[in-house]
């Protein structure tokens, strides 16, 4: 184990390299590109024994892995934003046919107006797409959840591709410290990739044959309860991580741990200025604590609300829109999960945070104010935005 | 089933089927036929990736399959691409010591469609990189699988049922894309034509595309009785017309070199091949002529390409 300075970017290369990844296809996009950069040198220089695919589009790069990963190779890539979205329907085939890709996502918005910079609305695009995904606090997050994605997703059991989610730029370009096991270590949490049918001409295999009407809802129906059921290694692929690395993770976190009468809700970086927010105000005597989800699929319906049952007020920040519906999207979501408990807070709903827009200690503290001002009015609209000029 | 090789001049043909029979190919299906024999000049130390279209419908119904060799579909643009991957993974495994050492030929199949129009991005990406691959397009000259609908590989002239000969139209109004120019553009070792009325010249073309290290392209136009509205039992005389008129020569470029396979003293009038398919059926005298002589100006610019 070292503690190096790393921009968020180059511990995601790092937890690649370390994981001794076989193919990594790539296509350069803002503001994910230090990642396959990286990725590149180490390659070139040859501390990584991998192939490393310049591909002509990101929709060609899933597509490249998805070969690999099915003659049994590990594999890798990184995308951001638009790159994600001309993804979109490979996505559904790496989670259909049971590829653990693993994949960085720097998360950005989308176009238009063009916006390289950085929010949720690439990420919520591809919620439904079968990924395993999570959503990473920080950059010692990002290296430690790429290395759990490994374990996880080529896991037997799971057999799914996993989407590490870092905020384009607030993580993928700010450099902080992070501990980097070494590869012994590594080598003792993360088994070889070892997938059941590959495609070998010893053992010809067919995969990827189309579904009738007679066949295809219940291929369907295997996939959601293989993914429902992925619950259990995610969650002993953490335990693991503890007892190999001495950090823990959970589906979701709450601070303080037996949680508060109003709290906040975010994932992603964002987690952190907010929890300063929380901290302030409970200095000032306030009872305000704060809720981060980690795990966004499979939904950690249980872990959620366990947390949220004892608390009054349930104030949830989205970083993007779902237009012309019910607000943002992780409060949607939140709200169905919530909706059939006995005990439940009221939920607020907050937008802000779009393209780039930083949101302050200062704003979070405001949401929370308006968000019980709000309850305490019984005036529970659809959603209000934060720091957007009318 | 054990493996014979049966004779034929010089050359020998493996009697085992790699291509199971009970697929769901119409009945005459050029197609058919060339992803058979192309799968006995593979062999079995291959790994095959096909595009969404008529081969990979007819061929994979789950739970039932006709490969008898590794074969994957994902989608209709990304055949080059997972074809990459595959080739990229065997060699990072045999490198890493994972696999053991061995050729695995890297196989790509697609249409036209899926070679010339959605796939051609995917398709240049693979040839620029100079991945170890074969990649065969099958030509039936439309979107057959979705019910004949037209593709920048539809002949001019021709029905289809998105560019119909109407009052104001005679069918496709737009020339052959030329793919063999496109990916020989690329400079990449081999390029070929060929065509399944031409078995062992096929079978040849589609061995030694697989043998050359790099990336080689096989494009084999696939007469389609449904599509081009012939007759079902007159599928290799229309491929061997395709040939004979000039409109579909076969020939090869080998490292930049090209050379022609088949070159008759004379050309057979473009009418004999036309005049055989329902699809050209409303053509007027003087569209024909036109045809007539684009064949013969596309025919000699590869002869003289051939210095022939």
């Amino acid at each position: 184990m070292r503690r190096v300075a790393l921009e968020g970017s180059f511990a995601a290369a790092e937890a690649a390299r370390i994981a001794d990844v076989d193919v990594i296809a790539a296509y350069p996009i803002t503001p994910q590109t230090h990642i396959v950069e990286r990725l590149a040198e180490m390659v070139a220089d040859g501390e990584l024994d991998a192939e490393y695919i310049d591909v002509e589009s990101e929709h060609s790069a899933l597509s490249c892995l998805l070969g690999a990963s099915a003659v049994g190779a590990r594999t890798f890539t990184a995308t951001a934003g638009q790159g994600l979205e001309l993804m979109h329907e490979v996505l559904y085939i790496a989670s259909s046919m049971r590829l653990p890709i693993i994949m960085a996502v720097a998360n950005r918005a989308l176009s238009a107006p063009l916006s390289v910079w950085g929010d949720h609305s690439d990420a919520m695009a591809v919620r439904d797409s079968g990924w395993i995904q999570v959503f990473a606090e920080n950059s010692q997050e990002v290296s430690d959840l790429i290395l759990w994605a490994f374990r996880v997703g080529e896991d037997r059991k799971v057999l799914f591709p996993v989407m590490v989610h870092l905020d384009g730029f607030h993580i993928s370009h700010v450099t902080e410290p992070v501990l980097l096991p070494d590869k012994e270590e590594v080598d003792r949490f993360l088994p070889p990739y070892c997938y059941p049918l590959p495609l070998d001409p010893d053992r010809p295999v067919t995969m990827g044959a189309y579904g009738p009407p007679e066949i295809y809802s219940e291929a369907k129906k295997a996939q959601e309860v293989a993914l429902r059921e992925s619950k259990e290694v995610i969650l002993r692929g953490w335990e693991e991580f503890r007892d190999a690395f001495g950090r823990s993770y959970s589906p979701v976190e709450l601070h303080p741990p037996q949680g508060a009468k109003t709290l906040l809700l975010t994932m992603g970086s964002f987690s952190e200025t907010a929890q300063l927010a929380v901290d302030q105000k409970r200095r000032k005597g306030e009872d305000v604590g704060l809720l981060s989800i980690r795990l966004w699929r499979p939904f950690p319906f249980e872990e959620l609300s366990g947390a949220a049952r004892d608390a009054h007020t349930l104030i949830i920040f989205d970083r993007s829109i779902s237009f012309g519906g019910p607000g943002g999207p992780v409060a949607c979501e939140v709200k169905s999960a919530l909706y059939s408990e006995q005990r439940r807070p009221k939920v607020v709903s907050f937008i802000g945070g779009l393209g780039g827009r930083d949101v302050s200690q200062k704003e979070f503290e405001q949401m929370i104010d308006r968000g019980v001002e709000i309850v305490e009015k019984g005036s529970l609209g659809m959603y209000e935005t934060i720091g957007i000029r009318d | 089933m054990e493996e014979k090789l049966v004779k034929f001049g010089r050359q020998s043909v493996s009697t085992r089927e790699y291509f199971a029979p009970g697929h769901r190919a119409c009945v005459g299906c050029g197609e058919a036929l060339a992803v058979r024999l192309a799968l006995k000049a593979l062999g079995e130390n291959v790994v095959i990736a096909t595009a969404t279209g008529c081969i990979e419908i007819i061929s994979s119904c789950l739970p039932q399959t006709s490969w008898r060799v590794p074969w994957i579909h994902t989608l209709f643009e990304n055949t080059a691409a997972v074809t990459s991957g595959i080739e990229a993974g065997f060699k990072a495994l045999q490198r890493k010591e994972e696999l053991p050492s061995k050729r695995i030929y890297c196989v790509a199949m697609a249409g036209d469609g899926g070679t010339s129009d959605i796939g051609i991005q995917a398709l240049s990406g693979a040839l620029e990189r100079g991945h170890d691959f074969l990649y065969l397009c099958y030509d039936n000259e439309a979107y057959m699988n979705t019910g004949i609908q037209r593709s920048s590989a539809t002949p001019y002239g021709a029905f289809t049922t998105t560019a119909p000969p109407g009052k104001l139209s005679i069918g496709q109004i737009t020339w052959k894309k030329n793919m063999v120019a496109i990916v020989a553009a690329h400079d990449i070792p081999y390029v070929a034509t060929a065509c399944p009325s031409y078995p062992f010249d096929l079978i040849d073309k589609v061995r030694k595309g697989a043998e050359i290290k790099g990336p080689a392209y096989v494009h084999i136009l696939s007469p389609c009785p449904t599509g081009w509205r012939y007759s079902t039992e007159q599928t290799i005389e229309i491929g061997k017309l395709a040939v004979e008129t000039g409109i579909f020569p076969l020939y090869e470029v080998e490292e930049g070199k090209y050379k022609m396979n088949v070159d008759r003293p004379e050309l057979k009038p473009i009418r004999e091949y036309l005049e055989l398919q329902g699809r050209f059926r409303h053509l007027p005298d003087e569209e024909i002529e036109k045809i007539q002589q684009r064949v013969e100006k596309e025919y000699h610019k590869v002869k003289d390409k051939c210095g022939v």
